[in-house]
């Protein structure tokens, strides 16, 4: 019984004891994981910037008469190609290759964006001819008002392939 | 005691000084010996009082672990005086590079020594990597040292990749627009990861800030940290591999010697000649710097550093899914995996495991030799996968259906080779690395000096 009692209080003592060790290394796991999960926070870029489009964001491109039927136009501040297509439909089309993420220029002469970096190949409509490229151009959000054509480069559209509903279409006069 | 106060008074003030400096037990007339010995004491503290003979040997380490201490030594040295002119600004970036080419005095030399020593850092930690595969050092007691040496090699190659885009020309802009644009092809995290390194979707004013700090800080310190651990493990297995011939059945240590003079003399050796060696190329050769970063214009064709172009070239190959993921961190667990494979007997300190294991090896490599430039071409001129299963998504006629190539006919050579010189287990694994470690170079060689315009085979 004396022996008994002699050992009770050492146990709950140890078992306290490992109780607050155990408490202190939770408290740090979690200490831990704050720190990193702030340090990624600061790092990240911030959101906000890309996701509401601003006055900064919009960019006219010009009245619809000034595009010629299948025709590109680069917009080197925008990042985009402006593209006319056969029917006269409008797309906006980012100049980032897919594949990589090189630049992409327009030639002319073959009616194609062809990637210096992997020679990947795509149409008018920013759609892959040939790989490595996984998928069509991006396009930005784009629409006709007052017959001026307006870019919104704040967000970038990702999309699988070529679909007419992309096209935007000036109203006829 | 009280003599030596009094010895002390009696001496010129410069003496009194360096006693200051240097305690110690002091005697008339011995000076010199009391300061060889602090010396040594010091040099003590970091390197065992003797060492077995037969790890002197160049043949064991071609010198390669210390040449990589010397050239992060001279890395931090000219990377602290860089740091004094340079400007991590996208607008500034370029300017003060040609500012420290220009009118900084030495500007010129010191780019090109931290240009040269990191790339040479790279070859020399990547041949220390092979030594030590080839000697079996990574087998127990050093098992734990291999993985710290890999976590070291990944911290060099990033280093490097950081660096290369800090210049803001025209190279450094579009290598690394495509090797991060290689990240988003992580499932899942890719893009969040792009994001965190990159700042952005794109490279631009927030990626350089990052490489800028990731390169002058979080690496360097993770070397520092890694360093004094991988040499500490070093010398808790008892110094070096012992190197023995492949017919003695144990290793046995031998005479050991003392570290002073006999280890410290070589090592000083090496460091001076591979100094030297830095100082005559960084005169005579210049770190390129081509025009300014443009944004618009990809320069054609645009290829990954020189350590990236084997990856490159399998890009050309296979669906980025596999080149870029699967491929990589297969090869990852298998290197992490391998000093944890049960091995028949330890053939630690033996090169190339046996007589047999070089037979096979030298097998390996010219298999691989013939195999690879042979796929290559095939791959680029003679079949199209892609255009042959026209209604077969990429993924699987460019990525699932090569890969599968690949590891069947890896681990058809394994078997056949194991079963045919009955080999053990080591030696066969050795055969397959050789294998892959050969079809790698020709890789990374053919992305250097045969790709050229539109990334097309041609001669350099």
């Amino acid at each position: 019984m004396t022996e008994k009692g002699k050992n009770q209080p050492d146990s709950t003592k140890t078992s306290r004891r490992s109780f607050f060790t155990k408490l202190w290394i939770f408290l740090g796991v979690i200490a831990f994981i704050e720190f990193i999960g702030v340090v990624t926070a600061y790092l990240l870029p911030p959101r906000k910037r890309e996701k509401v489009a601003s006055f900064g964001t919009i960019i006219d491109a010009g009245p619809v008469e000034k595009f010629p039927n299948e025709s590109v136009t680069a917009f080197i501040r925008g990042k985009f190609y402006l593209c006319r297509l056969k029917d006269g439909g409008f797309l906006a089309v980012s100049r980032q290759c897919t594949h990589l993420g090189c630049t992409v220029p327009w030639l002319d002469k073959e009616k194609k964006f062809v990637c210096p970096c992997h020679a990947s190949a795509f149409d008018i409509s920013g759609e892959v001819i040939s790989p490595p490229a996984p998928r069509a151009l991006d396009v930005y959000r784009l629409y006709i008002e007052n017959n001026i054509v307006k870019v919104d480069t704040g967000k970038r559209i990702k999309r699988g392939g070529f679909r007419t509903d992309q096209v935007v279409y000036a109203k006829k006069a | 005691m009280p003599d030596q106060e009094a010895i002390l008074k009696k001496r010129p003030i410069f003496q009194r000084v360096r006693h200051s400096i240097f305690p110690g037990q002091l005697q008339p007339g011995k000076d010199r010996e009391g300061y060889r010995r602090f010396f040594k004491t010091l040099v003590l503290h970091f390197r065992p009082r003797t060492v077995p003979e037969r790890t002197l040997e160049l043949t064991l380490t071609w010198g390669l672990g210390g040449m990589a201490v010397v050239l992060v030594l001279m890395l931090m040295g000219t990377g602290v005086l860089l740091k004094f002119v340079y400007e991590p600004l996208p607008e500034k970036a370029y300017e003060s590079i040609l500012y420290l080419q220009r009118d900084v005095l030495f500007g010129s030399l010191i780019r090109n020594i931290h240009h040269w020593s990191g790339n040479l850092l790279l070859i020399v930690v990547f041949l220390h990597f092979l030594r030590v595969f080839f000697t079996g050092a990574f087998q127990p007691p050093r098992q734990f040292n291999w993985i710290i040496g890999l976590g070291l090699f990944c911290t060099v190659l990033f280093s490097n990749f950081t660096g290369y885009l800090l210049p803001w020309d025209q190279l450094a802009f579009w290598a690394v627009t495509i090797c991060s644009g290689m990240l988003e092809y992580i499932p899942g995290v890719g893009r969040w990861i792009q994001n965190l390194i990159m700042g952005g979707p794109e490279v631009g004013p927030s990626t350089l800030s990052n490489f800028y700090a990731i390169h002058t800080a979080i690496l360097p310190g993770i070397i520092i940290l890694l360093m004094p651990f991988h040499f500490w493990r070093v010398r808790k297995a008892g110094g070096l591999v012992i190197p023995r011939a492949p017919e003695d059945e144990v290793a046995t240590r031998g005479k050991s010697v003392n570290t002073i003079p006999d280890l410290i003399l070589r090592e000083v050796v090496v460091a001076l000649v591979l100094i030297a060696f830095i100082l005559v190329f960084s005169t005579l050769f210049n770190a390129p710097l081509e025009a300014k970063a443009n944004p618009g214009l990809s320069p054609n064709p645009t290829k990954a550093p020189w350590y990236f172009s084997g990856i490159q070239e399998m890009l050309m190959h296979f669906h980025p899914f596999f080149s870029l993921f699967i491929i990589p961190v297969l090869i990852v667990i298998a290197l992490i995996s391998l000093p944890y494979i049960d091995e028949e007997s330890s053939t630690a300190g033996v090169w190339f495991v046996s007589l047999k294991g070089r037979k096979m090896a030298v097998i390996a490599a010219l298999t691989m030799a013939v195999a690879t430039p042979i796929g290559i071409f095939a791959d680029e001129y003679v079949i199209d996968l892609a255009a042959r299963m026209p209604g077969v998504p990429h993924f699987i006629s460019n990525g699932l259906i090569p890969f599968a190539i690949l590891l069947f006919g890896s681990f058809g050579f394994y078997v056949i080779i194991k079963r045919k010189y009955a080999a053990t287990t080591n030696e066969s694994i050795q055969a397959l690395f050789v294998l892959f470690l050969v079809a790698f170079l020709i890789f990374t060689i053919t992305g250097i000096w045969f790709r050229g315009a539109g990334m097309k085979l041609m001669w350099p």
